[in-house]
């Protein structure tokens, strides 16, 4: 018999400590404990999931946020006021301009100022083209979550239309950094409202495409009806927004019911869906119709632009009175807040952010117990949340 | 038996050579056409996207490109990994898909060898794929492989009955086990008293051939069956710790072995190596047959890819679901039927 090598003899107890280890963790009633993330497919990001599983099945799950922490909220503190819409613009990156509206609301209000009415109404249209990027996102992604890839090719050929109309009026594809307070940086380019129009009837029968090629889809149907069902008490005691929200069957949205003055909202004529189920059936479907009833709002308001200035009058050094403010918007991915406290210097004192992923995926551990492994994908999947939008 | 190879005699040694580069090419050749042609170009075109463009023209090129790359990358075995099993594992993998190939017919004295079990036989050695994905999934240490192999287990036995149980149903209208008489009876064969184009059991045995391509489709873990190898859950199922040319092993073996079957079902349900109104005994048809053969299996492969570009993925018990409750059930009435029609007429 040859002599082994000392690296061989490790290798060999090495193998039979993990063989052993391997067996402890699956003969005893314990149960596995399945690492999912950090460094994982299925979290677009950096979002960990740890399941003890029995079998297939979990008997617990637990979600560690925080590998992404870019401490925003202390940034903010040491940048003047202009300089932070660069910041906040990257939480929740697949919608970057609507992270912009709620934290200019709430300066203005501070400093008591309204923008004009074209300003409005051209704030609201990116706002509701920033949540189309995000949702065509989500629909083609949702495909390769559940195994299918070829959705997720027509999400992005579609959104780059979108994309590209938001970087026409702003300069940026992806972080638009355009919102200014009492108003905005620059007003629309020539032949921009046309083309506008063309992208939403394209995002339109984007959704239709993928009303027939996954929700149509008997398997998409069987993996996602039924599975990870959060009814109406559950999604507002874990504090859900959005969405998830409104598929459980809670007609709430921030942007009908919130009051919100600086944005258009209330002046065209749209619908708020909501979907009785609670289900990552309802939580899809309910996106689905969001997108499309985005495309109307934008349609809408690019018929009904009104004329004017697109800038209030505006000191030249922005100084925010000292006061404390708290505006909350519907986000794409739900209600997001800025809590904000100005002593009247040049940034913020103070800035609290209210996410919405953050909140929403609260509600995973509650509705993980029981699940299947593939229903763990699911149901994040249909959560949907942005790392950046947990971390921040 | 005879032991003939195009019909030339020739020393023992010869024939070996000659067999063993046959296999090789017959396993190679069809599985990098499956890649190039529906992997890169198919694929693509669905996703409205061009695929691979620089190498060669059209791209033709890019899979050499592919291997060379996969042959340089260093091959990694984790630290705690059951090193003899690890490195095994691939090519027992592969080495049932060169057996599988052996006993498919491509032309009347073009075959490796001709048994008289000949669709036996090869049901019997796809099933041993199944242990070089369990020793594969077991011996990474890893536990996303050790679902895999144990999710990719469950699932190959439970779609290989429905596919034994649709393969009995040709086998009792062709009388025989032996592939080739498999391929005459359909030539020879007549649908009710017509004729025309002699009995390729797609006709006659339509639902047993809907049942085979479901139950292929699970045994090459494609999509909408590709729990084994999930991305979205399980990383790369039992392949996530391979790397370099283990992986590239793999990787083959799943192309390869979606020829071998496409190989197998278009022997059984399209008519093989042969076509209508040709002389079965010609010499020429040795060099015919694998073209035709060739052809028919790019159709059914066509098939499987483009159900695995298009559906999303099952779920575990959803897939056990559809093996038991729908597909056995129904081969086990198409055969009820086969017998009762095969009696009357």
């Amino acid at each position: 018999m040859t002599a082994l090598t000392e690296r061989q003899q490790l290798a060999y107890v090495d193998a039979q400590a993990a063989d052993a280890r391997v067996n402890v963790e699956l003969e005893t009633d314990e149960g596995m404990i399945l690492n999912l993330g950090p460094q994982h497919p299925a979290t677009h990001g950096t979002l960990r999931v740890t399941a003890k599983l029995d079998g297939e099945q979990v008997v617990w799950a637990d979600v560690v946020p925080g590998y992404m922490h870019r401490g925003y909220e202390k940034l903010t503190e040491v940048r003047t006021y202009p300089q932070v819409t660069t910041l906040i613009n990257r939480i929740d990156w697949l919608g970057s301009f609507a992270n912009e509206v709620p934290f200019i609301l709430a300066a203005e209000q501070l400093m008591e100022i309204e923008a004009p009415p074209r300003a409005r109404c051209i704030r609201t249209i990116l706002f509701e083209m920033a949540r189309i990027a995000n949702l065509v996102i989500f629909l083609g992604d949702l495909g390769v979550q559940l195994g299918a890839v070829t959705p997720t090719f027509y999400a992005f050929r579609d959104r780059e239309h979108v994309l590209d109309q938001i970087e026409a009026v702003t300069g940026g594809r992806f972080h638009p950094n355009f919102d200014r307070i009492g108003g905005l940086k620059d007003d629309l380019p020539k032949g921009w409202i046309a083309d506008t129009k063309a992208v939403m009837a394209r995002i339109r029968s984007f959704c239709d495409e993928m009303e027939d090629l996954l929700f149509g889809n008997e398997i998409f149907e069987a993996r996602t009806r039924g599975v990870g069902v959060i009814p109406a008490e559950v999604a507002l005691a874990y504090g859900l927004s959005g969405a998830n929200l409104r598929a459980s069957g809670v007609d709430w949205d921030l942007r009908r019911d919130g009051g919100i003055s600086g944005l258009a909202h209330d002046e065209v004529d749209w619908k708020v869906w909501t979907h009785p189920d609670g289900d990552s059936f309802a939580r899809c479907w309910v996106r689905l119709q969001e997108t499309r009833e985005a495309t109307h709002i934008v349609d809408q308001l690019c018929d009904g632009l009104p004329s004017g200035p697109i800038m209030a009058k505006v000191p030249r050094v922005i100084k925010v009175p000292p006061g404390e403010a708290y505006v909350e918007t519907e986000n794409p991915l739900g209600a997001m807040g800025y809590y904000l406290v100005s002593k009247g210097d040049l940034g913020p004192f103070r800035v609290k952010i209210r996410s919405a992923s953050f909140s929403n995926i609260s509600v995973v551990p509650w509705v993980l117990k029981g699940v299947y492994v593939p229903d763990i994908i699911t149901i994040l999947a249909s959560l949907y949340f942005i790392l950046g939008d947990i971390d921040r | 038996m005879s032991s003939l190879v195009l019909a030339v005699e020739l020393a023992w040694w010869q024939q070996t050579v000659l067999r063993t580069i046959g296999v090789l090419a017959a396993v190679l050749l069809p599985a990098g056409t499956l890649v190039y042609v529906f992997l890169f170009k198919m694929m693509s075109f669905m996703q409205s996207r061009l695929g691979p463009m620089e190498a060669g023209p059209y791209g033709s090129m890019q899979l050499l490109a592919e291997v060379g790359k996969w042959i340089q990358k260093e091959d990694i075995i984790p630290w705690r990994a059951d090193r003899k099993l690890f490195a095994m594992a691939p090519y027992i993998v592969v080495m049932t898909v060169f057996l599988t190939y052996v006993g498919v017919p491509f032309g009347p004295d073009a075959w490796f060898a001709d048994l008289d079990v000949g669709i036996f036989y090869i049901l019997a050695v796809s099933s041993i794929s199944v242990l070089g994905i369990l020793i594969a999934g077991w011996s990474s240490a890893n536990k996303y492989s050790l679902l895999g192999g144990l999710r990719a287990a469950g699932q190959l036995i439970a779609y290989e009955l429905p596919m034994v149980l649709a393969v009995v149903g040709v086998v009792i209208q062709a009388g025989t086990l032996n592939l080739q008489g498999i391929v005459a009876a359909q030539h020879e064969g007549a649908i009710f008293g017509w004729d025309g184009i002699g009995n390729p059991f797609i006709l006659t045995q339509f639902v047993g051939f809907l049942i085979f391509l479901v139950a292929l489709q699970a045994e090459l873990t494609q999509t909408p069956f590709d729990m084994p190898v999930a991305e979205s859950e399980l990383v790369s199922g039992y392949m996530t710790e391979y790397s370099g040319m283990r992986f590239l092993l793999f990787f083959i073996a799943e192309f390869a072995s979606a020829g071998a079957f496409a190989a197998v079902a278009a022997t059984l349900f399209l008519g093989g190596w042969a076509l209508p109104g040709v002389d079965l005994d010609a010499d020429y048809m040795n060099v015919l047959g694998p073209i035709v053969l060739l052809a028919k299996i790019m159709l059914v492969a066509f098939l499987v890819f483009w159900v695995r570009f298009t559906y999303p993925r099952f779920r575990e018990d959803q897939l056990q679901q559809l093996a038991w409750k729908v597909l056995i059930p129904l081969s086990l009435v198409n055969i009820l039927a086969t017998m009762a029609l095969k009696v009357a007429y």
